[in-house]
């Protein structure tokens, strides 16, 4: 038995996401990521004194998607509060975010989850449940600068463009048991936040940070283990490593009859390790309280025009996995892929209608497209569902050859021009009539005696030499199927 | 031109029979600031140019025909915490010492609209937090009725400088009876209004949920024209009502018959000046002469109110002044080795003793353990307040309380007992707690020749009422001009 076996992990997550709006939460300040230092203030985001607060409302319209992707419940009376601390990136002194009385509560995903071997190839895909506790508004600090400057020794720099950008943190109840089940559900959580359009999930700018809760017990104990929390992982790698090597460590202090010490940590990537930050003693007593300058949110869909509806009519990314799955016999693979994000569940599905052919519109998506296009980009594919489904009808009522087509997909990538106009320009397509064919197959093995003969004698695999004399003939536009049919029965 | 006992309505009436000025009265006023001020010390900023650039544009406007706007001309002092783009703002404190706003308050923008004149920004105690002015790291500013004697604050300024004629209205802000309070020991009539009436964007904070912005003048109808511009919605402050702004001057017609007055019992009992309850007792008098009708009635929760205040106040205002760290603008202490000295020793110099102390107390009352029995307590014995009043107001139009215990005291006389001056505070902290309006307009003189005020109490948002009672008031029993000092 491996000490992982001896132990179980729990682990539990707060993910920290940027909502995808134009304006900051509390001013008109655009929330635009690469622009100038602390060129997108003014006197309520630098907290200037008197300087007030009003939500932006579609911060309010982007938390109530967010909230409809993960099953939670939205509340019809939230409450911000103020959350003190001291920082130079943080203007106020505080940051205004939810505490007693969050925007939603109690929600939950299920999805699949596997370990992975040690090439990290999943090993067995299972649907698991992950509940929600629950999800708050707040608003996102500046940002600390401390090296870069001719002047790194003396000073720190602060930029607050990020200052009072709207973030949603939803906080999960401890109901992982590895860092393959954390890695899956954030995998899970980022796409399910952009297929509703809450985040861009833009994880190399900071628009998803991840906090990991890990304690480790006894298999089988029903107590919890003291635990860490590492802060702000910023990939899914991290988040996975992370966690994986808390687990560890912490398995080894138990080991060696020591306890562990309930802390907050950081991951340090180069050396592929946790670090302390700080110890429970030096935790910051954040003394919230209600803020005074915001009303209590009163949440009413009345206020949203079309957004209730627009929420039954939008399928979550999970259940048109499971749908796509049963409905066209898709491979996990493959529904998975087909559902990796809105539009390319949209793509999919649009193909599947123009061709009647669900299995060949998977294959030449995942094949064939996504190797020209990236598959965020699928929306503006120069080859629309369209144009790839009458495609894929032609090779269904054999006007053209699955070789033939790969042909003709590639031009329809490069001109443009639909899959009819090319076979017309190609001189038509593939050659089915059996007299024309049978009368090339004659010539053919006239002309190839000695090859005839060895086939007859049993040497089978010149078969392909005949196929390939034959294509030639044609110009590739012989009827695979048929010509295989013809020659057999001529050499026959 | 005799500015002596200006007030707006005079001021039009010359201007509209092109007797005088603004730059003239401008001039007037200044010159006047820049005799007394050194005495006074009402004016932190005195801001000459601006003042007289202002002046000479409403003159303009004057040649060119145009109607008088409501405050066309009329030398306004702005309280030193509501910013003004472009001058300093320094809330009295050493740590805004040289803090410059890049921008300006709904309030003091719809003032500007309105055609006012800013003369300066007056003095203040740091923060707003102080009953007497003396609080002020520029210097306490004095009472012009008597210089030994404090103007009352922490608005003294701004009171001291319309009692003294060094403007026609000034504006105040008022979390715990800083406007009402020191209108009192100045003999002004001062104006807290509902919370929400007026924006609070761009006043620096101390209490958010209590802090309103509020005028100052000589008389009730100068104070209900100058309302009458600062009130409304303001998309900037999330906490300003959506409640259609009244026209408060239309609304003085003097006639108090059949008004139900109210006097909670508790405000004429223990730790009232007796001079005070007698000026008060006799204003009941005359208003039973005009046909009020005179009901007792009770606040039986108002002394939890002094407490309560203090809990909630200064937890919000350890919040509220925790952005003061020395780290994007105003005062930093130099040569700190790290970040946390840095914080700490800008802090501690930057700020004066009574401003330390009320971030310590918030801090304690919102620390963990606290919370429950401190900060969360006190917000439920605020709803208890806030019921008082809607009870009392079930069988009276307005209530009637002294404005403040005392007349005026003298400089120093509580600066060493912080409870006792808190205490100066206590018949005007309660309206803040529950959100309703109160005016403080001049009812007497002591025997020392001090100003003694009442403070009339309205419902929500029933500020005409309020005007319309001291209006009453003030028609029958002309308060005594100052004698100039």
């Amino acid at each position: 038995m491996t000490l992982r076996d001896k132990y179980e992990a729990v682990i539990g997550l707060e993910i920290h996401a940027q909502m995808k709006t134009a304006t900051k939460i509390f001013c008109g300040c655009s929330t635009k990521f690469d622009s100038e230092p602390n060129a997108n203030t003014c006197p309520v985001c630098l907290g200037l004194p008197g300087a007030l607060p009003v939500l932006n409302r579609g911060v309010v319209e982007k938390a109530a998607w967010a909230a409809h992707a993960l099953n939670l419940h939205i509340q019809p009376v939230s409450i911000f509060s103020r959350k003190n601390y001291f920082y130079p990136d943080l203007p106020k002194g505080y940051q205004i975010s939810q505490f007693d009385r969050p925007f939603s509560l109690s929600g939950w995903v299920e999805i699949p989850t596997s370990e992975r071997d040690e090439h990290g190839h999943p090993t067995e895909w299972k649907l698991k449940k992950f509940r929600i506790q629950r999800m708050h508004i707040e608003e996102d600090a500046g940002k600390s600068l401390h090296e870069g400057f001719a002047d790194t020794a003396q000073h720190s720099y602060v930029n607050l463009n990020r200052s009072g950008v709207p973030l949603c943190e939803i906080v999960s109840e401890a109901d992982f048991r590895s860092s393959w089940e954390a890695y899956d559900y954030v995998q899970y959580l980022r796409k399910a936040l952009m297929w509703v359009d809450a985040c861009d999930g833009n994880m190399e700018e900071g628009s998803l940070r991840c906090d990991a809760n890990v304690s480790v017990r006894l298999r089988g104990a029903t107590e919890f283990g003291t635990r860490t929390e590492t802060k702000n992982l910023n990939s899914f790698k991290f988040i996975q490593r992370a966690i994986d090597y808390e687990i560890d460590r912490q398995i080894e202090v138990l080991e060696s009859n020591s306890r562990v010490v309930q802390e907050t940590r950081l991951w340090n990537e180069k050396e592929g390790r946790t670090f302390v930050m700080r110890s429970k003693e030096d935790a910051h007593d954040y003394r919230y309280f209600p803020e005074p300058d915001l009303p209590p949110l009163y949440f009413d869909f009345g206020k949203f025009t079309g957004l209730k509806e627009a929420m039954e009519r939008t399928e979550l990314p999970e259940s048109r996995r499971r749908r796509l799955l049963e409905t066209y016999g898709l491979s996990f693979d493959d529904a998975a892929l087909l559902t990796s994000g809105r539009e390319m569940g949209d793509f999919y599905e649009e193909t599947v209608q123009a061709s009647g052919n669900a299995r060949a519109a998977a294959n030449w998506i995942s094949s064939e497209l996504l190797a020209r296009v990236k598959a965020e980009e699928i929306a503006t594919s120069p080859v629309s569902p369209a144009a790839l489904g009458e495609m894929i009808k032609l090779i269904d009522d054999g006007t053209i050859s699955g070789k033939m087509a790969k042909e003709v997909f590639d031009q329809m990538f490069k001109t443009g021009k639909s899959a009819g106009e090319l076979v017309k320009e190609m001189g038509g397509g593939q050659i089915s009539d059996t007299t024309q064919l049978e009368a090339f197959a004659d010539e053919i093995i006239a002309a190839n005696p000695k090859q005839a003969t060895d086939y007859r004698a049993g040497k089978v695999a010149l078969l392909g030499f005949f196929v390939g004399q034959m294509m030639k003939a044609t110009k590739g536009k012989g009827n695979p199927q048929l010509v295989n049919e013809i020659l057999k029965q001529k050499l026959g | 031109m005799d500015i002596t006992g200006l007030t707006v309505d005079a001021l039009h009436a010359a201007y509209a029979a092109r007797e005088t000025t603004a730059t003239e009265v401008c001039t007037a006023v200044l010159d006047r600031i820049e005799a007394e001020n050194p005495q006074l010390n009402a004016f932190i900023t005195v801001t000459r140019e601006s003042a007289l650039a202002q002046a000479a544009r409403v003159d303009e406007a004057l040649a060119a025909g145009e109607s008088l706007k409501p405050l066309a001309g009329v030398p306004v002092a702005l309280k030193d915490n509501q910013c003004l783009k472009g001058v300093l703002t320094t809330c009295a404190s050493k740590i805004l010492g040289n803090f410059v706003p890049p921008y300006t308050a709904t309030a003091v923008a719809k003032l500007a609209e309105a055609g006012a004149i800013f003369v300066g920004k007056a003095n203040m105690d740091e923060f707003a937090m102080g009953s007497s002015t003396e609080n002020s790291s520029f210097g306490p500013a004095r009472n012009p009725w008597n210089q030994d004697c404090v103007p009352g604050g922490s608005s003294g300024g701004s009171a001291a400088a319309v009692a003294a004629d060094l403007c026609v209205l000034a504006t105040g802000s008022d979390t715990g009876g800083s406007i009402r309070q020191p209108a009192s020991l100045c003999g002004v009539v001062g104006l807290k209004p509902t919370y929400g009436r007026v924006s609070r964007y761009g006043l620096v904070a101390f209490g958010s949920s209590l802090d309103q912005i509020g005028p100052f003048g000589k008389t009730t109808r100068d104070v209900a024209r100058m309302l009458g511009v600062l009130a409304g919605h303001d998309v900037h402050d999330a906490t300003s009502a959506q409640v259609p702004v009244p026209d408060y001057l239309a609304a003085l017609d003097g006639n108090v018959k059949g008004l139900r007055i109210g006097v909670p019992k508790e405000a004429m009992g223990e730790g009232l000046d007796p001079q005070v309850k007698a000026a008060v007792e006799q204003a009941l008098r005359n208003y039973a002469e005009l046909g009020a009708e005179i009901v007792e009635t009770t606040l039986p929760n108002s002394g939890y109110a002094i407490p309560d205040y203090y809990i909630i106040a200064t937890a919000e205002a350890s919040a509220n002044l925790a952005r003061f760290d020395g780290v994007r603008f105003g005062f930093r202490v130099e040569g700190a080795k790290t970040l946390h000295e840095m914080y700490q020793k800008t802090r501690d110099l930057g700020f004066g003793t009574e401003v330390k102390r009320r971030i310590m107390l918030g801090t304690y009352t919102l620390s963990s353990g606290y919370y429950d029995a401190y900060y969360l307590k006190a917000q439920k014995v605020r709803t208890l307040l806030r019921r008082d009043f809607e009870r009392a107001f079930e069988s009276c139009d307005v209530l009637l309380t002294p404005t403040a215990p005392t007349p005026a005291f003298k400089l120093g006389e509580k600066t060493d007992d912080p409870l006792q001056m808190y205490l100066s505070d206590i018949y005007t902290v309660t309206l803040n707690m529950a959100g309703v309006p109160g005016l403080s307009v001049p009812c007497g003189l002591s025997t020392e020749g001090l100003p003694i005020g009442m403070q009339l109490i309205a419902p929500h948002f029933a500020e005409s009422r309020l005007l319309n009672t001291a209006f009453a008031y003030e028609q029958a029993h002309p308060f005594p001009k100052r004698k100039l000092s």
